[in-house]
């Protein structure tokens, strides 16, 4: 569904990965692990077509749902104008499911503005399954969850799985998958060249 | 591409999305003109059609950060990146919302404004008449140089020098069409160079915003 052929990244213009292999199938998740820095999310943000790869190739971009640091919630509109908004960008059917798997029933005519960040954060998830993509890409999703959602969040994304999806995630913590290997980015990690530096500029 | 349009419209409208901002701005500086330069009309009416034309352009310029960098800091603009929507659809949409919140009420706004001002009585439908004209090609160009700027902090300084240089086209031959008309003289020359600029931007702009945009999302 996914698949990395030894694609570099860089950020700003410097190289921080080169290199890196992987295969993502039906109904697998591919945990991604680093030190801060490392660039897990340069990566991810590579895989979801934001960037460019300065090297390698990168298939089944086209399949990739992406959920970030930033939860894209607008505070103004209530939860279920928010999901309803990516329904139409995405051109699927339902937010009843969204709502439901992540327990935000009670919570649909809220504003996003007056959510908890924990709320937000299960709103921002919600996003993955309305988006209809089958190949997940999130950066540290459990970031401000406690753990009954993320024990919600790994019900998510085991379903999902299940489905026939794919997922690939980075976090530090264990979500309990099934079927999952983990991927540690440190070997990748670009040696810094001499002319790496004026790339940005060239 | 409709919901992207109703959602933009509906965050304007909401509480704290700026809608009126521009209106109110186009407001005070045309009543506060007259204090300024004295309230004989034989001062105010030959400069009115510019002093509405500059209030209107300046009033577009202030609300103009808001279109892009908004969707920035919240991370939707990434997520609307990666959605299955041309990211030229969706800068021309941003620049359409832009225009019905802003642009479209001072046009409505102007010819009451006018009267303010002594614009003469021929001058109220070509001032009108190039307002309309003009305002999308300000909320088009002012989207481009939003793109320009996005993700920088503070940008809005940066994007004012950016944009202003790019505006005077529309401004020289928009205040030129409502000042002919005020005078009863032929607006033809000024109203089809306004048409061009603004068809021009319409068709050009929404993709160097696109291709700047994809740069600075990396």
């Amino acid at each position: 569904m996914l698949t990395l052929d030894s694609v570099s990244v860089t950020r700003g213009g410097v190289p921080v990965l080169d290199d890196v292999s992987l295969a993502l199938g039906r109904g697998q998740a591919v945990v991604l692990r680093g030190p801060n820095g490392s660039g897990k999310t340069t990566l991810l943000r590579t895989v979801a077509g934001l960037q460019p790869p300065a090297a390698g190739r990168i298939e089944g971009a086209e399949r990739v749902a992406y959920a970030g640091h930033a939860d894209g919630l607008k505070a103004s509109l209530s939860a279920a104008e928010n999901l309803r908004f990516w329904v139409s960008a995405f051109g699927t059917h339902d937010i009843l499911p969204a709502l439901a798997a992540f327990d935000l029933e009670a919570l649909a005519d809220r504003r996003a503005g007056e959510m908890s960040a924990g709320q937000k954060r299960r709103l921002g998830l919600a996003r993955m399954l309305v988006t209809g993509r089958p190949v997940w890409v999130l950066d540290e999703p459990t970031v401000s969850l406690d753990t009954t959602s993320v024990g919600l969040f790994a019900k998510a994304v085991s379903d999902h799985l299940e489905k026939g999806g794919a997922a690939l995630i980075a976090t530090h913590i264990d979500l309990g998958l099934p079927d999952t290997r983990t991927l540690d980015v440190t070997p990748y990690r670009a040696r810094p060249r001499a002319a790496a530096a004026d790339e940005a500029f060239l | 591409m409709r919901a992207l349009l109703l959602r933009d419209l509906a965050l304007a409208v909401r509480a704290g999305g700026g809608f009126g901002l521009g209106l109110s701005f186009f407001l005070i500086v045309t009543v506060l003109v007259p204090f300024a330069v004295g309230p004989d009309t034989g001062t105010l009416a030959p400069i009115a059609p510019g002093v509405l034309w500059i209030g209107a352009l300046l009033a577009c310029l202030l609300s103009l950060d808001r279109i892009l960098a908004l969707d920035w800091e919240d991370g939707s603009l990434d997520l609307l990146a990666t959605a299955p929507l041309p990211l030229e659809g969706i800068v021309t949409v941003k620049a359409l919302a832009h225009w019905i919140t802003t642009g479209l009420p001072l046009v409505a706004a102007a010819p009451a404004l006018g009267v303010l001002l002594s614009l003469p009585g021929p001058g109220y439908l070509w001032l009108f008449v190039s307002l309309l004209l003009g305002t999308p090609a300000l909320s088009v160009i002012g989207t481009f140089g939003a793109a320009l700027v996005v993700g920088l902090k503070r940008g809005g300084l940066l994007m004012s020098l950016l944009v202003l240089p790019l505006y005077v086209p529309t401004l020289i031959f928009g205040a030129e069409v409502a000042r002919r008309g005020a005078e009863g003289l032929d607006v033809q020359t000024p109203l089809l160079m306004l048409a061009g600029i603004s068809t021009g931007s319409l068709a050009l702009l929404p993709f160097a915003a696109a291709a700047v945009l994809r740069v600075n999302l990396r």
